[in-house]
């Protein structure tokens, strides 16, 4: 009977170290995971979450026309939660006629300036923030799952030879901290593995919106290097790369950093 | 720029305590911080907030500069008659929002 009990309690144990002998576990981790609960609690309550308050913005974006076309985003892509689910999911993306790929906020500026015949929004602009938090938020929950487009593999490859690259006058890489050094400390803050879960993110350091362009303009700046203007390719490279390391992830989209 | 998320019960039982929350969008500008031409940048702050059921005033608050951009308020308030609660923000450069939304007691 005893050891019965004792077969029973270790159970779970093996279970456990089989699945770490396979290999098989996940190791992963989102920003969200190694928040505190506070902040977390923050993030899940959709009234506490300022994010929000920019997908609301969208919203209103969304069906508003604009440009000399005259025309709302709604017009072509319908209700975003059927006709835009999944999209921030797979970008960046080649664009239909085009050879480049652009990431989400460069997709919304094609259909600015090329659909509406408007004038392209600013980076980091309020409008662009609002409606990329608007169409990242219907695929909030949805697996990161980068497009299986040939064409994107020399980009792709970019991006990772970016992200193992030591540059700036600290001479570090991406790598350096977010794959040799992810879970341990840099002053007071923890090293996340750096995912591109959460963008556009509302992070509390900011006390706004910013996109994944900002955030790694941050940690360009961060190691002395001289960051890219908001146009450049390498950019959507390094984001190419960095969705392809996160792939099946789940999107966190709108959500909060500290 | 009135963007505003307000979450309070729809339907309330007489006597009961429910919890009344609302997020607002606010730059929340202290007035001490320089910007790139090394001018100061003019406070721009929500100085009052203040919450009214059926125009009896059950809430109110005042913010100051330290309060981070963005500010979320929540409180508790006695459900006592069906009716509108009208919440209502103001500050500087003329800010002025109001909200509103209904409750049902029962």
């Amino acid at each position: 009977m005893r050891r019965w009990h004792l077969a029973l309690m270790l159970a779970p144990v093996f279970a456990a170290s089989l699945a770490l002998a396979q290999g098989g576990i996940d190791k992963r981790r989102s920003g969200y995971d190694d928040m505190s609960p506070a902040l977390r609690q923050m993030e899940d309550d959709e009234t506490s979450n300022p994010a929000l308050l920019f997908v609301q913005a969208g919203a209103a974006l969304w069906t508003q026309p604009a440009g000399r076309a005259d025309k709302s985003c709604a017009d072509c892509h319908g209700a975003v939660d059927t006709g835009m689910k999944g999209v921030a999911a797979r970008y960046p993306a080649i664009p239909n006629g085009a050879v480049k790929p652009v990431d989400l906020d460069g997709r919304i500026e094609l259909c600015r300036t090329t659909q509406q015949q408007g004038a392209p929004l600013a980076p980091e602009s309020a409008d662009l923030l609002a409606l990329s938090a608007y169409v990242t938020y219907a695929s909030r929950g949805l697996p990161i799952s980068p497009p299986a487009d040939p064409r994107l593999k020399p980009f792709r490859t970019e991006g990772e030879v970016m992200f193992k690259r030591r540059e700036g006058q600290l001479n570090l890489s991406c790598a350096n901290c977010h794959d040799d050094n992810a879970g341990k400390k840099l002053g007071g803050s923890l090293i996340p593995q750096g995912h591109p879960t959460a963008y556009p993110v509302y992070r509390l350091e900011w006390q706004t919106l910013g996109s994944l362009k900002r955030r790694l303009r941050n940690c360009i700046i961060g190691v002395r290097a001289e960051a890219y203007p908001y146009d450049a390719p390498q950019y959507v490279a390094l984001e190419l790369y960095l969705m392809e390391r996160a792939k099946g992830m789940k999107l966190e989209g709108a959500s909060i950093r500290p | 720029m009135a963007n505003a998320l307000i979450s309070a019960p729809k339907t309330a039982k007489r006597g009961e305590a429910i919890e009344i929350k609302a997020l607002i969008q606010h730059p929340m500008e202290t007035g001490f911080r320089p910007g790139t031409n090394g001018q100061i940048i003019p406070r721009n702050i929500i100085e009052h907030f203040s919450a009214s059921w059926n125009g009896e005033e059950i809430f109110r608050m005042t913010f100051s500069p330290a309060i981070a951009a963005n500010p979320f308020v929540s409180f508790f308030t006695v459900a006592r008659d069906s009716g509108t609660v009208v919440l209502r923000w103001t500050g500087d450069q003329d800010f002025r929002v109001e909200e509103s939304v209904a409750i049902v007691v029962t």
